[in-house]
Parts: C-alpha cells; structure tokens; sequence
C-alpha cells in the first residue's frame, strides 16, 4: 500500500484531487464576495453564516486549511523532486517550443499566489480569528461589509491583489485541465479545456473587480 | 572434407515436419536448465528464438550490438507479414503458399523448408495476436490482409506501415518476460567477434562489451547465430548503418559454409539516391504497389526536360506515360515480384527515360488511386455530385489511413508532396537471400551452430517475396530452431558447464585481440567509410542488378585491391577500451571486403539468370532473366580455405519433386 | 550552407564535459542532420581528432536509436520525426545549432551525445507483456473480435519506439509518455486486460525507481514525440493506476 501512496501517480492524483476542492472553493468564494457589489445587506448575511455556522467553521474550514496547505507543501515536493531528475541542465533548452509558459511555471505561479495568501490571511483571516477566538468580541452581523471595504482603501494592496490574482489565472489556465488529465477524465478533454479556460479567467477576474470596485467606492 | 546433408526427413512434403517432430530427440525439462543457449542477435529471428528457447527451459544468453533488443533492423519492415490463413476466402492454403515462395525464389529454394514454413505461417499470426500485436482489422473486428507482390491472393497481415516493428515488439516483449524471469541473460551493446569451437563443435563466443570495450568469453552448448543479411557490403542499402556480417563471415571462417552469397534482393521501391554524403537508403513498403502505379515518359524528349526539372510529372498528359510494369506483364502489373520490377525500372532508366536529375528515378503514382477510392467515398457518403477537389480529398484521405507514415516519411526526405505529385523511386539492395547453409534443423556445417532468419540462405531461393521475411524470421525462431535444436542437444546432457579457460577460448580471444589492436596501432592514412564506400561502388556497379562475366572479373581485382589497401592504411582513432564506433565499423568493414569477393566469385560462376542474379549473357529474346535449370539447380555452397578466392564450391542439387520447373512468368 | 555547432564532449561517464564548438562548411540542405554528423566526423577522423560519438542505427525514424537534443528540442526543430529525418533545410547559412544529449538522471552519459536508457528496458521487463507461450498453441487469432477503434488506438499507442525523447523534453524528465503508450496498447487489447492491474502497478513501480521526474500534464512529450503518442494515453495510465490501485 505504501508503495502505492509514494507513486508519483498516486501524488499527482492527490494534487489533482486537492485541486479540485480548491477551484470549488474558490467559486463557492467569489460566489460571496461578488455579493458586496450590489447589496451589502446580502454580503454581511452570507458573511455571517459562513463565518459562525459550526459545519463551516469547524469542519469545512480545516479540510480547508488542509487542502490548501497539501496543495502547497505536495507542489513544492513534487517541483523539488522534479528538478533532482536532471541533475546536469541543458545548456540550451527551448521550452517554450513545446510547452505553454503557463504549464512550465506552476511552481512561479504557485508561489506567488502563496504569498498572496500570507497577505490575505493577514487582512482577514487573523484579524477574524483574533476577533471572534480570542477576545471572544460579541458577534455583529453587519461587521463584514465595512471591514472589507476598509481593506481595498490602499493602492498597494490593491494592486497586490490584482497581480496575484492575475497569476492565479495563469495558475488555472493550466490547472483546471490538467488536473482532469491527472485523474484519468480524457474522455471530454475539449469539452474540460474549454470550461478550464473560461473559469480560469472568469474567477481571477471577478476578484480583481471585487477589489477594484471596494477602491473606486468607498 | 565435410559433404552437405540437408538432413530432409523421409515422407510426403506435406506430412515431413509432422512426421519428423515426433521422431525428434527431446530433452527432458530438468536436463534443460543445465545446458546454455548462446543467441547472436535478437531481430525477429533471435528475439523469438531466445524467448522461446528461455520458456522451454534452456538458458538463454542473447546479445545486440544495439542498446536494446527493439533496436534491431527487423524493425524497419513496413508492410507485413503473410500467413495462408485464407481469412479472405480467396483460395489460399498452405500449398499454395509454398509454391508462390518457391516460383517466387525462381526455384533455386529448399521444398522442404518451405513447405514447413507454409506449414507454420498461421501459427505466427496466432501467437503474435495473443501477443498483443495490434495487426488491422476490419470493422467486423476481425483481421485485416493485403495483396503483395508475386502473388494472386491476399494473406499479408500488417500494422499499418509498421509490421516489423510491431512483431519485434511482440518478440521483444516475450523476451522481456523470461529476462525478469532470469532465464535470458540479455547482453545489450556487445559485438560477438568470433566463434569458439571445442573438438569440433560450436561451444562459445568471444564478444567486446562496446561500451568498456573489455573483451569476453561466453560458453554454451550451442550458438545460434540470427544476425541478419549482408546487404550492407554495398554501403549504401536499406539496411540499418550498424547492419552487419561480421557473426556469419566469422563462423564462415571457422568452418560454417556459406551459400549462394549471389543471391541479393534489390528491392524496387526505395527513396533514390541525392548526393555522395547519402549514408544510407530508405526503403518505401511494396505495399505502395497495391495503390500506386509505375511509370516514366514515354518520349525521350519530355524525360530530359523533367530531368532539367523544366517540366513537372503532372503536365505529362496520360498518353505520354509509359506505364512499363502494365505493358510488360499484364497479369500481374504492378505487382510483379521485386527482381523484375526493379530491373524493369533499371532498363527504363539505362535507356535514358529517369525522373530525376541523375536520371535514376521512376515515378509511382497515386493519383489513380486517389480517384478510385474517392469516388467510392462520395458514393459511400451518398455525395451524388462531388467535384474533382472533394473526390481528391476523400480519396487523399483514404491513401493516408493506409499509407500516411510511408508518406510523411517521404515528404521528410524529398521535401516534396506526394499526395500531390507522383513519388520518385529507385531500386535499392534491400535483403540477402544467400547466406550461411544450413540443413533442415537450420544447424550449419558445423555441429552445434544454428543460423536463423536472413542470417541462413534456406527459404526465399533467388528472389524473396514480399513480407515473407518476417514470416521466416519468426517461423525459424518461434516454432522450428526451438523443437530441432534439442535433436542435437540431447547428447548433451551430461556434459556440464562448458569451461572458459580452455586453450581454445584462448587462442580465439587472442586473434580477436590482435585485430582490434592492429586497428587501432596502424595508424594509416584513410577512414573506414572511404574503404567501405569504395567497397560498395565496386558491388553497385558490377555486382548489382546486372551482372557480366568481365564486370565480375574485375570487381573480384578491385575487391582484392582494396582490401589490401584497407590492411595497409586504415585508420582507426581512439583507443580499445573505450566507446569506440570506429573501431566497431572497421572490424565489420574488413569482413564485407573479404564477403564481396566471395559474392562476386559466386556471381561468376553461376553462369544463369534467376531471381536477382541477373547475368547479361543469360537473358531470353525479350529481355527476361534465363535459367538454366539442367546446370544450377542447385545451392552453391562454398567452403572457406583462407582466402575468399581459393573457397571451395560444394552443390546441394535441389530436387522438385511437389513443384514442377517452370519458366517464372508474370505476363 | 556553412554552421557553427557547439557539440556536449564527454569522455566518458565519469568525465564532467563540456560543449565544444565546430565549424562545417559546404553542407547540403538535402542532408540528413546525421550526415551532416558525418561529414564532420570524417573530417575530426582526418585532423586526428576523436570524432564524437552519438548513436543511430537505423537512419530511416523507427528504431529510436538516435537521439540527439538540437538547439534544445529533442530531435531538433522539426516535427513528427527522428533526429535522423531531420534534414539540414530545417536551418539557415549562418545558424548556431546546439547539439546535446538527452538529458536525465535517469539517462547518464556513456559518452559524448550517447547516453544509457536501460531503465527503459528495466520498465518493459516489469510488465510490458502479456504471458503467453510462445508454443504457437493459442487459439485462433480470429477468435476474439477487436473493434478496430480499439486496434487503432492500441496501434497508435503501440507505434513507440523507445528514442525517450519524452523524458528529454519533459522539464522533469519524467517517463509517463513512455509507460503509457505500453500501458495503452495492453490496456486496449481483451487479451492484456488480464493481467491489466498487476502491469501497470509494476510497470508505474519501476518507473519511479528509475528516478525519472513526475508528470505536471505540460504536453511537451507530445509535440516531441517522432511518432506522434498522444497524452490522452496518459490520462488512460492513470485511470489504469487508479482502477488497479483502488
């Protein structure tokens, strides 16, 4: 059984697989913030649940935590296993004539949207938990809405946003199909591609327009 | 002296081979793992022959001068492999295979070994099925066949345009079972440089690990030698760039007769020849000639204008073409076995009609079939009114399902499109039906020494037909050397482990030393590849589609010229114990100059016209190849003495006792 | 035409090596690349210099001997072919070409351009067989029925021929194109399906001992590959992995 688990295929399904929770997470998550541009009402209400529901707090927020944290850890393993393959390097080598940039830079990609997350913690998550675990402050339900616009009042960070976001979408434009083929779904690969695409682009982009609207209207 | 018994077993041809393997001397299951196996070349031939040979028991060391048992040159065969399955329906038997291959070898062939082939052909297809060869198949899922040339039938199973390679792949496939098994010690990248024979028998190889260049001793009951043709004594052929004769010159010199050393295929459809730097030539499958057809103009004047390139094959109306292989053999057409077509091409060409600029070169042309086929797809498609272009295009589209890799690997080579413009082809030496004798047990002359495959001379007679190669490579090594070779190895039970430190691995060790290392201390002046090409102009022009007694005479003084010279001033860099592909190429080299006399001797004695021996004093009135069946009817067998030139000739008269002696015609 | 090569020597396994520049002139756009290997190896042959080793066998794209990585891409610029049908007018006067060997751990050196791809064969002798005798006593060969769109699959599958250039262009040397195109033929054949599971979990084993990198899907194999191996073979491996493995 270990020698199954160690195979690079069993790896590469599992970082296809925790791929997979992390794109529905991510649409499950635009689907909430996209809320903030047309009713604050909805937003704050759908910001409370998920932040005091108890399935969402304390189950789906670590297998979460873990997925993200697995993708991570699991990518940079398989990058650094990766390159101890060819030790000796071309002295010449066109990747591009073969490969998209995209496909070639998954570890690129990835650390930046790592870095992004470090920052997105900072803005949300520690402050939440800090907030709500820690000094135990009574619960607002119409917190969230200001707490976010408060956070794209700074250029900088705004801008950070929009730079990883375009990263995550390059991330995507790969990872989507790729963690199809990973498991085995070649039947439909058009049909996946397309699809991988167009939500490869459409959800950076509606974070990019979430945080651009909070800094044009606040 | 040794006298030649074929050993051909008593009864009807059609009952022998049964009759013979039950009466066969086995070796009993646990004896079999005591007793060593040795098999020079994995190709079809040895690939099969060591898989089958590990699974019954015995053990098995192979070896390849190639990295890889998959590499071997059987690989390349494109169009298929023929078996009298009679899946079509079309009269096919057994028989009827065997007197194709006998007319086809212009009965200069063995009956016996035929007819056994014949016998086993269908065997082939069911073990490689079971295999996983993914042969074609109809849509009904069942197997798929095409016609070849020389034949009315059609039994030629094929995958796609890589047939060859698909049944090495099965052998290698077998073979790699019984090497995790450890029954087969695979040796890969090692050379077998010489043959070790104790009281008279074969019992071991000298071989150099190309890679450290360590020279080493490997002992066994019996040496089965499977290392294909000679066709590369003429430097540029079909063959791989690493094709040799080294295993069979070298066991020739011990003691293993060779045989009508004459016998060469010139295969018609190869891609021709553009310039002095040309390493080798690539062959075109026959399978191209079920589809496309053969022609040159038909006036002079238009020739030379397509030869200056001021005219293009297509701007040649269909009235001004000389369809050549129609007009002179209707009945088969472009379907004539390979030595008439392309000695047909050849007159074309000599008398000044060739396609392209050095004037060696006939057109095959698809754009018949391109109609034909497109036609019949807009009929299929219910397209009533298709234009010219969609019948093109429907029609382009079928030859490309069934020849597209053939096609691509043109346009790779010509820079030209062959959808769109005939192909340019040239005759090209592409097999060695000759080689070394062997009876009906494929064991040569010398006790102990197998020879397989197009290594031995005994199948194919003068002229081979289309994809019977692969049939005889594999019947030999998968259902015949198997069952014969225990014959002689029951004898051998109680003889142990053979030793390696005997006097006589010594002294074979010793010689191929003293080789090697003259090679490297000579320090000479020339390249391998000048000797080897001056080699193969000598045997391209005087030994090759056509041969005369004063063009043989001098080829057999300009062989011996050079090969003097070679001994005096090769040059060899590099060092022995290293990588050295120099000093591989300058061993093989040295053997070919001494093989090509012994070729050229051959042809000069065979004082007849048959199959792709073809002497210009021995033609009928209309051009055609002359047998001479009351004096050379039989294989030429010739005894090596020290020299090429002082070989002595022995004749295995051929007896016909199934298939009457007629003159070969295709009209 | 006239060309500067800059060409990987190394002596031996042991040897570091480093790329050495050539000039060849007079070279015909109708040459093969290897010829053109050639003609400059005769001329190292005349100046007494060590010609460069590389290997070839067959020159006409099917037996996967040669394999060479030209101007980073192995076997050179073109498409669908061996480095042995790549032809000289693929490049201009003038033109620079960087020629290497294949590179992986996996793969090392023997000598200059030559490299060892016996995990290759250690992968074929883990699995890629179906175990059947060779006694020619099997049933009849058209007693199973195989759709020809499964035949052809498994054909196109069947089609490779080992050069590894996969694992040459795949930026983590990985081999997945290789096993899969084994893996596929079976897989797609009634008669490899028995032994389907135990095949590709062995075969998959022997492939990750061999140290070849692990696949991200980039598709470079695909484009490089002279015959064309589809990756879809490699979502089939992975189906097959998991199908076997679950």
């Amino acid at each position: 059984m270990s020698r199954i688990l160690s195979s690079s295929i069993a790896r590469k399904v599992a970082m296809a697989l925790s791929a997979l929770f992390l794109i529905i997470f991510l649409l499950i998550h635009l689907t909430v913030n996209i809320t903030s541009l047309f009713s604050k009402d909805v937003f704050n209400e759908l910001s409370h649940f998920m932040g005091t529901n108890f399935l969402v707090q304390f189950l789906m927020q670590p297998i979460l935590i873990f997925g993200v944290v697995f993708h991570f850890v699991m990518g940079f393993v398989l990058e650094l296993r990766n390159k101890r393959a060819r030790t000796v390097k071309y002295v010449k080598y066109n990747g591009a004539a073969n490969a998209s940039w995209m496909s070639r830079n998954m570890a690129v990609s990835g650390g930046v949207i790592l870095a992004f997350l470090v920052l997105h913690f900072i803005d949300f998550w520690f402050p939440e938990m800090n907030y709500k675990y820690i000094e135990v402050l009574p619960e607002d339900p119409t917190r969230y809405f200001e707490e976010l616009q408060h956070k794209f009042t700074n250029p900088l960070r705004v801008g950070a946003y929009v730079i990883a976001f375009v990263l995550l979408a390059l991330h995507l434009l790969h990872g989507f199909q790729s963690a199809f083929q990973s498991i085995g779904l070649n039947k439909y690969t058009n049909c996946v591609k397309s699809l991988g695409k167009i939500y490869a682009v459409a959800i950076p982009a509606g974070f990019i327009i979430i945080a651009l609207f909070h800094y044009f209207n606040h | 002296m040794t006298t030649l018994n074929s050993r051909i077993p008593e009864g009807p041809i059609k009952d022998k081979w049964t009759l013979y393997k039950d009466k066969i001397n086995l070796v009993n299951p646990a004896n079999k793992r005591n007793i060593d196996i040795i098999v020079i070349g994995t190709g079809l031939a040895g690939g099969s022959a060591a898989a089958t040979l590990a699974e019954l028991g015995y053990s098995v060391k192979a070896f390849a001068y190639q990295d890889s048992p998959r590499r071997a040159h059987s690989i390349a065969a494109q169009g298929g492999i023929n078996a009298s399955k009679n899946y079509m329906g079309d009269g096919d038997s057994n028989y009827r295979l065997f007197y194709d291959t006998v007319k086809g070898g212009d009965y200069r062939s063995r009956e016996a070994n035929v007819y056994r082939l014949a016998e086993v052909s269908g065997n082939i297809i069911d073990q490689c099925v079971a295999q996983g060869v993914p042969f074609a198949r109809d849509y009904g899922g069942l197997l798929d066949n095409r016609s070849f040339g020389g034949v009315l039938v059609s039994r030629t199973f094929y995958a796609k345009g890589q047939t060859g390679q698909q049944l090495l792949l099965g052998a290698y496939s077998a073979m790699n079972r019984q090497i995790a098994r450890g029954k087969i010690e695979m040796f890969n990248r090692h050379e077998m440089l010489d043959v070790v024979k104790i009281d008279g028998k074969a019992r071991g190889i000298i071989a150099r690990n190309l890679v450290t260049g360590e020279i080493e001793r490997h002992s066994a009951h019996a040496v089965v030698i499977a290392t294909g043709g000679y066709g590369n004594v003429y430097f540029l052929s079909t063959n791989a760039m690493g094709s040799n004769a080294t295993a069979a010159w070298k066991i020739h010199k011990k003691g293993a007769f060779f045989a009508n050393p004459c016998f060469t295929q010139i295969h018609p459809t190869c891609i021709p020849r553009s310039g002095d730097y040309q390493s080798k030539l690539t062959l075109m499958s026959e399978s191209l000639r079920n589809d496309g057809r053969i022609w040159v103009p038909a006036k002079l004047e238009d020739a030379k204008a397509i030869q200056q390139k001021k005219l293009k094959p297509i701007q040649i109306a269909e009235e001004n073409r000389d369809y050549f292989l129609e007009r002179r053999y209707p009945a088969f057409g472009n379907l004539v076995p390979r030595d008439v077509a392309s000695r047909a091409a050849k007159e074309r060409c000599d008398a000044g009609f060739g396609v392209n600029a050095t004037g060696e070169a006939v057109y095959l042309d698809f754009a018949a079939a391109i109609k034909r086929y497109g036609t019949e797809q807009a009929k299929i498609k219910g397209i009533h009114d298709a234009s010219i272009e969609k019948i093109t295009e429907l029609g382009a589209a079928v030859i490309e399902e069934k020849y597209g890799n053939l096609f691509q690997m043109y346009e790779k080579i010509i820079d030209e499109n062959p959808y769109k413009t005939p192909m340019m082809i040239y005759p090209a030496t592409h097999y060695t039906m000759g080689g070394v004798w062997v009876d009906y047990n494929l064991m040569t002359t010398v006790p102990g020494l197998y020879c397989i495959g197009e290594a031995n001379f005994s199948d194919h007679g003068a002229n081979r037909l289309g994809a019977s190669a692969l049939m005889q490579g594999l019947a030999d090594g998968y259902f015949v050397l198997p069952y014969t070779i225990g014959d002689y190895l029951a004898d051998d039970i109680r003889t142990g482990k053979i030793k390696t430190d005997s006097p006589e691995f010594d002294e074979a060790e010793e010689s191929v030393k003293k080789q090697l290392k003259f090679f490297i201390e000579n320090k000479g002046t020339h390249t391998v590849d000048y000797y080897h090409k001056r080699l193969g102009q000598v045997m391209w022009d005087k030994v090759g589609m056509a041969r005369n007694e004063k063009g043989l005479k001098e080829a057999i003084v300009e062989i011996q010229e050079i090969r003097e010279d070679f001994w005096k001033n090769v040059k060899v860099p590099g060092s022995l114990n290293e990588f050295n592909q120099e000093l591989e190429k300058a061993g093989r080299v040295a053997d070919f100059l001494e093989l090509g006399e012994l070729f050229a001797k051959d042809a000069l004695e065979r004082e007849e016209s048959c199959g792709g021996h073809f002497r210009e004093e021995h033609v009928t009135e209309d051009g055609e190849a002359k047998r001479d069946d009351v004096n050379f009817a039989h294989v030429s067998v010739w005894e090596y003495t020290g020299k090429p030139s002082e070989a002595i000739l022995h004749k295995e008269q051929l007896e016909f006792k199934d298939i009457e002696l007629k003159t070969r015609s295709y009209k | 035409m006239n060309l500067t090569l800059k060409i990987w020597r190394q002596k031996g396994p042991q040897d570091k090596g480093r790329m050495v520049e050539y000039k060849v002139t007079d070279i015909s756009e109708h040459m093969s690349f290897l010829e053109m290997m050639d003609v400059l190896n005769e001329s190292l042959v005349a100046k007494d210099e060590e010609p460069i080793a590389f290997d070839h066998d067959c020159r006409e794209g099917i037996c996967g001997m040669c394999s060479l990585q030209i101007n980073g891409e192995a076997h050179g610029p073109d498409r669908g072919i061996t480095t042995c049908q790549l032809h000289m007018r693929m490049f201009k006067d003038g033109d620079t070409i960087y020629i290497e060997p294949f590179r992986a751990n996996a793969f090392p050196v023997i000598k200059d351009l030559v490299v060892d791809r016996m995990a290759f064969e250690r992968i074929q002798q883990a699995g890629g067989y179906i175990s059947v005798n060779t006694s020619g006593n099997t049933q009849d060969a058209n007693s199973i029925p195989i759709s020809k769109h499964n035949a052809d699959l498994s054909m196109d599958a069947a089609s490779c021929i080992g050069c590894g250039a996969c694992v040459a262009s795949c930026k983590n040397s990985s081999a997945m194109l290789f096993v899969a195109a084994k893996v596929s033929q079976f897989a797609l054949l009634p008669q490899g399906k028995v032994e389907a599971k135990d095949r590709v979990k062995n075969m998959v084993f022997q492939m990750d001992l061999e140290g070849f990198g692990n696949c991200t899907n980039t598709g470079a194999c695909e484009i490089e590959c002279p015959k064309g191996i589809s990756i879809e073979n490699i979502a089939r491996l992975n189906r097959e992995y998991l199908a076997a493995t679950i």
